[in-house]
């Protein structure tokens, strides 16, 4: 009797996840708008593309999160995987002479394992993924340190600058792999058991526990899909910077968690979908791009990323406590 | 009399949607009386207590103490200006706080602006002493056991000057020789003119214990009697006789072969359970909250590990060390808290139903959306679940209906062995039939079922044999021929003590 009395109710009101979606939307269209106005070189194509390629790494990672946070963990590692990775494979190829694309290979299979190592300890350990995350975060950042004895390694062969700085046609290589990426992991996210798997955990882990679904696997599979994609983030700074720094990375991991929850992902897991995130990530491209062209001082710039994180959060809170209540 | 009245409830009736909770309750307590409290559950005790509390508020009807009429009054009133205080079964203390900051809280005695520990530390210690206990004030309640942590509790009380105690199963966690200290402390408030209302479903502690006894059933107060002119046997006669002639009843479906063995299965929390499932059959299980009921349903599914013994699916020995194996073995669980356990809420009523065979119904890693979309609306059309459509989230649902869909996502997976712990708890009374009717469905077409339940009258019309536990073992096997609610009742709360009087 009570149910039904509820059910009416949340007819009248518009559902919390498409409010969500739409409120991104919304966001995004009213930055690119203000910007328009604000800055004649900001609605070019040449500045557009630049947008997109600021944000291909960030929307990388971004959709390694999305795969974490929904299954209600978080991966703060990404950051200084960033680092590890771009010492790591400048080291293969400078050091070790090892051909790029192997190189790339073998760091890719090294970011993974990393991620597989995460959930080890979230896993078998019982560690909860923040402290897990945090734990390794400092541990890879030190190592990059070690590795590169704070020193730049650079001096790559030309063809390895194509994954950073090339083109395909108009279109930036990093911009094709946020796009195949994104494209990926929505298929992925909607279409396979994986994905439903990783809904249900973030839902209600114990009900997918019991539904049979090996959660423990799920998990490896979860951190190693972020600690790959992270991977591919870092060879693409790598690429673009052509030189390994350890230095890079620093508060990275809390722009990625910004533009998942921008992009409607609850903190709390279970709720999300791949295009807000999307979204969430070309409002932070935007975000810095149009501060930039509007002369906003780095200083302030982070006072606004920072504002805009409460917001999202706010907003998110607000939503999943009306969820709540209902 | 009238003068030894402490509390007096007259006419007390309380209505939730759809059910009458209590029915014109009228009831005296006196000083100094240890007063007890029987009824199945559902009888209406926990909320009786609640309006005694002032937890929840009376529709009608008033309630006197100290010749002053009330019809409300605050928790908090109820335990500062009244003196009425209540020890439920899950206690009310902060855990990493010490002994005497629990006694205190929440009227911490002060020196200037500090909190005065020593006076407090000093003063909880009496308390206790006074109780018979000596505990030390400065220990952090999580490092007491749990029948020490019941004495604080019931110190917390006694520090508010209390005149009436309400004590919920205070029995339930405890050892036969902690029962027996407790049993003297109660006592000993009863010299000190408490009145304590003592609620058990253990009837012998009832009838030891108690001065008056009072039935309560479908919230209506059956009798209320002295203790001396009852017995056990008639306690049980009020506490059950139900009239269930419009319920379904399941139809006896032949044996088939023996689907599932359990033999000398242990685990931490059961011991020594033997029994065998037949398809077509549905076995019942009968006993007390604790008595080991669910903890079976938990090694068959892989939840808790097993000690010792074997299972066999299908004639074969079989090891079950996570839900996903007993998947793979066709064993599924329908859980007790829906909510906790068994929906995905946030998900749409598709999703949950194709869940556990998402990777059955895809190729190439990919779900196939129109195999999925049909399967789900044979569900939705067989289990009769009422939703607007395949995408509505499971949360908006009705308590039935999201039964229905937790069902589904087993029937989906076509398991071949079902175990339904308390499936219609939280359910209206419509969804009930229909879940009884799709549980006879199911046996009939050969599936093995096991069902967990409190509620005896459904136990009894739905099984075709029934395992009574009783701390952690099986008790005994009836019938359904021979079933009735004395019988289970009694094995069920039984004190292992007295076993080989009643053996069958």
């Amino acid at each position: 009797m009570k149910d039904n009395g509820k059910k009416t109710k949340t007819h009248l009101l518009p559902d919390a996840n498409s409010l969500r979606n739409y409120a991104i939307v919304f966001v995004f269209l009213i930055l690119v708008a203000g910007f328009s106005v604000a800055s004649p070189a900001f609605f070019t194509a040449e500045n557009l593309f630049n947008v997109a390629r600021q944000v291909a790494m960030l929307g990388i990672s971004a959709v390694g999160m999305t795969f974490v946070m929904l299954a209600g963990g978080i991966d703060l590692a990404v950051g200084s995987m960033l680092s590890l990775v771009s010492v790591v494979c400048a080291k293969f190829m400078v050091e070790a002479g090892i051909h790029p694309g192997l190189a790339v290979v073998l760091t890719l299979f090294i970011a993974g394992g990393i991620g597989v190592l995460n959930a080890f300890f979230i896993n078998e350990i019982n560690i909860p993924p923040l402290i897990t995350t945090l734990g390794t975060m400092t541990i890879l950042r030190g190592i990059s340190y070690v590795l590169s004895g704070g020193r730049h390694v650079w001096g790559f062969p030309e063809q390895f600058r194509v994954i950073g700085q090339g083109y395909i046609g108009p279109v930036p290589v990093p911009v094709i792999l946020m796009i195949l990426v994104f494209i990926f992991g929505w298929i992925f996210l909607e279409k396979t058991p994986f994905g439903r798997w990783t809904y249900g955990i973030g839902n209600n882990e114990e009900a997918t526990r019991l539904s049979g679904i090996n959660i423990r696997n799920m998990k490896y599979l979860l951190y190693m899909l972020s600690g790959l994609l992270s991977g591919i983030a870092g060879i693409i700074l790598l690429s673009r910077m052509s030189s390994g720094q350890p230095k890079v990375g620093t508060g990275y991991e809390m722009e990625v968690v910004t533009a998942v929850v921008l992009g409607g992902v609850s903190i709390f897991g279970g709720e999300g979908k791949l295009l807000g995130v999307l979204f969430g990530v070309l409002i932070i491209g935007v975000l810095e791009n149009g501060m930039i062209l509007m002369n906003v001082s780095d200083y302030y710039q982070q006072i606004i990323l920072g504002l805009v994180l409460l917001a999202a959060l706010g907003f998110d809170n607000k939503l999943s406590g009306r969820l709540k209540r209902k | 009399m009238a003068d030894r009245s402490i509390l007096s409830l007259r006419g007390i009736t309380k209505n939730y949607p759809g059910v009458q909770a209590l029915n014109s309750i009228n009831l005296e307590l006196y000083r100094g009386e240890i007063h007890a409290l029987v009824g199945e559950n559902g009888a209406g005790k926990s909320t009786l207590i609640k309006i005694i509390t002032g937890a929840v508020k009376t529709d009608e009807g008033e309630i006197l103490i100290d010749n002053h009429s009330y019809t409300s009054y605050s928790p908090h009133d109820a335990l500062f200006e009244l003196g009425i205080a209540a020890i439920y079964q899950e206690f009310n203390l902060v855990s990493s706080l010490s002994v005497s900051d629990n006694i205190f809280l929440g009227k911490e005695l002060k020196r200037g602006m500090f909190l005065d520990y020593s006076t407090m530390n000093n003063e909880a210690a009496e308390l206790l002493a006074a109780m018979g206990f000596s505990i030390n004030p400065k220990t952090p309640v999580n490092t007491l056991s749990v029948a020490e942590q019941q004495i604080v509790e019931i110190g917390k009380a006694l520090s508010h000057d209390v005149k009436l105690l309400i004590m919920d199963e205070p029995t339930a966690p405890l050892t036969p020789k902690e029962v027996g200290r407790l049993f003297k402390l109660i006592e000993n408030l009863k010299k000190q003119e408490v009145t304590i209302i003592y609620i058990s479903h253990r009837l012998d502690e009832a009838l030891s214990i108690s001065d008056r006894i009072t039935v309560l059933r479908d919230g209506e107060l059956i009798k209320t009697m002295s203790t001396r002119e009852t017995n056990r046997k008639e306690l049980i006669g009020l506490m059950v006789g139900r009239n269930f002639d419009q319920e379904y009843q399941k139809r006896k479906n032949g044996q088939g072969d023996v689907i599932l063995e359990v033999e000398d299965l242990s685990t931490e929390s059961v011991t020594d359970i033997n029994f065998v499932l037949h398809s077509g059959e549905i076995l019942g299980i009968a006993g007390l909250v604790g008595s080991g009921r669910t903890e079976i349903a938990r090694a068959l599914i892989g939840m808790d590990t097993v000690k010792d013994g074997i299972i066999k699916v299908h004639g074969h020995p079989v090891e079950i060390h996570n839900p996903t194996a007993a998947k793979r073995l066709k064993i599924g669980l329908i859980p007790e808290d829906r909510k906790k356990q068994g929906i995905l809420g946030k998900m749409s009523v598709k999703h949950n139903i194709s869940f556990t065979i998402a990777d059955e119904i895809s190729r190439c890693t990919l779900i196939n959306e129109k195999k999925e979309k049909q399967i789900v609306k044979e569900f939705i059309d067989r289990l009769n679940i009422k939703t607007p459509n395949q995408a509505q989230l499971v949360q908006h649902l009705s308590g039935g209906n999201q039964q229905k869909v937790v069902l589904s996502k087993w029937l989906a997976s076509d398991c071949s062995i079902l175990i339904f712990d308390e499936p219609t708890r939280g359910v209206d009374v419509g969804a009930k039939q229909e879940i009884y009717y799709i549980m006879d469905e199911l046996a009939k077409s050969g599936k093995g079922i096991i069902m967990i339940s409190s509620d005896l009258p459904e136990l009894i019309r739905m099984a075709d044999r029934i395992l009574v536990m009783n701390s952690g073992k099986v008790q005994g096997s009836i019938d359904y021929k021979d079933a009735n609610q004395d019988l289970i009742l009694d094995m069920a709360s039984r004190e292992l003590k007295q076993e080989g009087k009643h053996e069958r």
